[in-house]
């Protein structure tokens, strides 16, 4: 009874205290399989891309990227697409989410947006490629109708990349906005227009301030998604020309070059891109208003 | 097939603790029940009643401590080997399964043979007056006879220890008297050591055969409950007794244990609870219903009064005093807002503790 | 809801419904095009083609071994659901339930598959891959694919676990269930909508995953996604309408599993997951 040990605890249950123990042991299966099928990819990457294959020092690949307009330049071309079309979809989005809200059956819409997002760029730019193309149902409905006398050249070209990404990403960015703006409390909007404001005003001052972080994060995103367009860029795209985007570089370098290392490099290049994009429109955001959308009870 | 309990002579907590970061949710609760008690942990929310039960069942490890079945030590296996029944506030029944498979739960994990366990669930239920309900699904059954059939799945497996965490805080108040007989009566049938979580004094007072308090993670008392409703051994406990009225004081005189307090003013006899001497500082505790409007005179305070209700037999009101002490106080008749009254103290009923 | 009625109102109203209409028309004709033009004869300078015929499927079936590549990217992708469903509902279980000490981190750590995009983290994935030898093969592909499944599963099954109530689970435990147990006989049943439903839209989101396994795919190892692009890349060498044959196959794979899928989720759950994203 009187054993000075007797209460201690098990390794067990202290470990258990920190809440440390049998489930929390479940986490590990995945956990390891991301850090090795993604992290670790991810590091070798980075750690092979100063391991240039030609040698010439440690930075030999970025020296390469930074000083071959072949190669800088897909990053230029990369925003010259994801930019806009993120910029687009979102101001399409807005006002679009706002009304679609308001739908009682908003099921049916929704599901033929979802389409494009899940059938994939491959799909949308093989079906592309004959439905802009001279003889395809867009051109020649423009010109059935008198708007243009002949067919506009949309394929193999900027524009042909363009369409595909806005029909794969917009709705992305549709859907994304919607669940943003189906998550503010109605009652917010209601409580402006008793205080007199317009629809407008409204808008401006209640809905738009609360949107901004969730703006912010769907644009993040669907940038993200438009920067990294590769199948659509080589089957609708010129993709020696205008639309190098930078995967394409990276891909070139990997499978026809087979030098993992300068790919790794694109890779990480893309990556740091993306990254710094995203770093600038959250720091944007990080001026605006953030919190509960719910209303009274946060 | 008879349900049984399981044969063990005691349960003992030894100075069992539980803290979360810096607070001590429990500090040293040592307690130790007889086989066939039945036990209420009393406390308002926040006291550590229910933190302690969820030490004894397992779901929530001790910082300290240990407990004990006869001299075996549990407290570090897991939950599911403890082998106690459980009654949880929610019922938490399993609403995928249909009530045979809810009550069956425990014997089947305890790889029971089917027929056993089928015969068994049918006497659960029959004990707990829900024959034939077996094939529903909880969905489908009132809150009264989920709560039955969340008992029925804690006794089948003839536990050596029921625990009940306020079981009977969800139902409405009619259900709620009915549930308290019927626990009652499931408790002498089987004789299960039962340990019973409740913030309702009246539940525990009726229920338990030993009532412990708890206040701030501590035991304040352990008695049975005439014990605790006539002699609260502390401050906490009389409040928490129904002990309403406090009024703080300077002891005046004590003979035995009578001691008389000058309070607002006026000179108020009441029973020691404590030691307190002339010249303490001690507060007098008394129950509203000890309270009452009489003629100035001994052992009466005058004051003002502020709100009065009917509740049924009588009114009870508040009063005020000229010092700002705010009294509760029973009447037989209405008496009129702002009006000036006497209030007597029933000294043989008041208690006194040291301030 | 407020109702504007001036006409100002009516015309904004009408512009934003005629560009939701622009847009969904055109995709639905795109799509259109692609059929029509797997079961025409010849579509040249006409709004329709000349004749009908289901030969191009025939065709398609044999030009591009479609059995071949059908089996194979059933095979890849029920691996994917059923590895990724193993390794991300037990994952969610353990950070619903418990904290400790790192978590945020490991949240972070699975929440990045799902923001780098594939193309990124895919190279330096696949030169990983053909460094240990799994480059090109079955099981390449799966492994590439699991990475952004996995993190899916797991956020999609988190707000589903964190609404059971805890106390049944307590339950269980209390009346003798270890983990495993538990996990048969009481969050398995209850979880099953919600597994069904994440399991559903992995398996829709690995067949059309076109850049992980174009990345990590040797020959015998290419989904139908990857064999579309192929021939549609190499474009001229086949017949159009035995490519778009193709296309329709795909489509109509997965197109069924999004339908199935739409039973028990709303489109907008497919792009907007979990709340963590936006914090």
């Amino acid at each position: 009874m009187t054993d000075p040990d007797r209460h201690k605890n098990s390794l067990r249950q202290r470990l258990a205290l920190h809440g440390i123990d049998g489930v929390t042991l479940m986490l590990l299966p995945a956990l390891l399989f991301v850090l090795g099928v993604f992290v670790y990819p991810f590091l070798y990457g980075l750690v092979l891309s100063f391991q240039p294959l030609e040698g010439g020092g440690a930075l030999a690949n970025y020296k390469k990227f930074f000083s071959d307009p072949f190669l800088y330049n897909t990053i230029a071309a990369t925003l010259r697409l994801a930019v806009p079309v993120s910029i687009i979809g979102l101001i399409f989005a807005i006002p679009i989410a706002l009304r679609v809200r308001l739908l009682q059956r908003q099921r049916l819409l929704t599901t033929i947006l979802v389409l494009p997002v899940t059938l994939g760029t491959v799909l949308v730019a093989e079906g592309l490629l004959n439905y802009l193309g001279p003889q395809g149902w867009f051109s020649r409905t423009l010109m059935f109708i008198g708007m243009v006398d002949s067919p506009l050249k949309l394929t193999n070209n900027y524009w042909g990349v363009f369409v595909s990404l806005v029909i794969t990403v917009f709705p992305f960015t549709f859907l994304l906005t919607l669940s943003y703006i189906t998550g503010i409390d109605p009652a917010l909007e209601q409580a402006a227009a008793t205080h007199g404001a317009s629809s407008w005003q409204r808008f401006r001052h209640v809905m738009l301030p609360l949107l901004v972080p969730g703006l912010a994060v769907a644009f993040c995103l669907t940038f993200v998604q438009a920067f990294a367009v590769f199948p659509s860029a080589v089957l609708l795209g010129a993709p020696s020309g205008p639309t190098r985007v930078i995967s394409i570089a990276a891909a070139q370098a990997a499978f026809e070059q087979y030098d993992d290392s300068m790919a790794s490099s694109i890779a990480m290049i893309m990556a740091a891109v993306q990254l710094l994009v995203v770093l600038g429109v959250l720091a944007i955001r990080n001026m605006f208003y953030r919190g509960s959308t719910a209303g009274g009870k946060g | 097939m008879q349900l049984a309990s399981h044969p063990f002579k005691e349960l003992r907590l030894d100075r069992m603790s539980r803290t979360f970061g810096a607070f001590n949710a429990l500090h040293d609760v040592s307690l130790s029940i007889r086989k066939g008690e039945f036990i209420a942990l009393l406390g308002p929310s926040g006291c550590g009643k229910s933190t302690a039960l969820n030490c004894i069942a397992g779901l929530l490890a001790t910082t300290d401590g240990g407990i004990y079945i006869d001299e075996k030590r549990i407290d570090q296996l897991k939950p599911e080997d403890r082998g106690f029944g459980m009654v949880f506030q929610n019922y938490a029944l399993f609403p995928h399964m249909t009530v045979n498979q809810n009550v069956g739960f425990g014997l089947r994990m305890r790889n029971v043979p089917k027929a056993e366990i089928a015969q068994k669930v049918e006497n659960a239920l029959a004990l707990v007056r829900l024959q034939g309900q077996g094939h529903k699904l909880p969905g489908q059954l009132s809150g009264g006879q989920q709560q039955r059939v969340a008992i029925a799945r804690a006794i089948v497996i003839e536990p050596p220890l029921v625990l009940m965490d306020e079981p009977l805080s969800n139902l409405d108040a009619k259900l709620r008297l009915e549930m308290r007989t019927e626990i009652r009566r499931i408790h002498n049938q089987l004789g299960a050591t039962t340990i019973y979580v409740t913030h309702d004094q009246d539940e525990a007072l009726s229920l338990a055969d030993r009532v412990v308090v708890l206040r701030e993670g501590s035991i304040r008392q352990v008695g049975v409950p005439h014990e605790l409703y006539e002699k609260p051994a502390h401050i906490d406990v009389a409040e928490f007794m129904g002990f309403r009225n406090h009024m703080p004081g300077k002891v005046t005189g004590r003979t035995g244990d009578r001691v008389t307090l000058s309070v607002a003013g006026s000179t108020i006899a009441g029973m020691a609870s404590e030691d307190v001497k002339p010249g303490d500082d001690a507060i007098l505790m008394a129950r509203g219903d000890d309270i009452a409007a009489a003629k100035a005179g001994p052992q009466t305070l005058a004051a003002t009064v502020e709100t009065i209700e009917y509740r049924g037999r009588e009114f009870v009101g508040t009063a005020r005093t000229a010092d700002g002490l705010e009294l509760i106080f029973h009447s037989p008749t209405l008496t009129e807002i702002g009006s000036r009254i006497s209030l007597s103290v029933n000294a043989d009923r008041a208690l006194v503790f040291a301030a | 809801m407020i109702r504007d009625t001036s006409l100002g109102a009516k015309l904004w109203i009408t512009a934003v419904w005629a560009v939701v209409g622009f847009f969904v028309i055109n995709v639905l004709a795109m799509i259109a095009t692609v059929i029509l033009s797997s079961v025409g004869t010849r579509w040249l300078g006409t709004w329709l083609p000349e004749a009908f015929t289901t030969r191009w499927y025939l065709a398609a079936w044999q030009e591009f071994q479609l059995s071949h590549v059908l089996l194979v990217t059933f095979q890849i992708v029920f691996m994917v659901v059923i590895l990724s469903g193993l390794l991300g509902v037990t994952a969610a279980y353990a950070i619903a339930r418990r904290n400790f000490p790192g978590k945020r981190l490991v949240m972070f750590i699975f929440l990045l598959p799902l923001l780098v995009p594939p193309i990124t983290f895919g190279i330096p994935l696949a030169t990983v891959l053909y460094k240990f030898g799994v480059g090109g093969t079955f099981w390449g592909v799966v492994l590439a694919n699991l990475v952004p499944t996995v993190p899916f599963v797991i956020l999609v099954m988190i707000p589903f676990i964190e609404q059971i109530d805890p106390k049944v689970e307590a339950a269980a435990r209390v009346f003798g269930a270890g983990t495993f147990r538990l996990f048969i006989h009481v969050l398995l049943p209850m979880l099953l909508p919600g597994i069904l439903a994440s399991l559903l839209l992995v398996l829709v989101r690995t067949v059309a995953m076109f850049e992980l396994t174009f990345l990590t795919a040797g020959p015998t190892s290419q989904t139908l996604v990857v064999a579309l692009y192929y021939s549609v890349f190499a474009a001229g060498v086949r017949a159009v309408q035995s490519i778009d044959a193709m296309a329709v196959i795909y489509m109509v794979t997965t197109l069924v599993w999004l339908l199935v899928a739409l039973r028990f989720v709303n489109p907008t759950q497919i792009v907007a997951r979990p709340k963590q994203i936006s914090h």
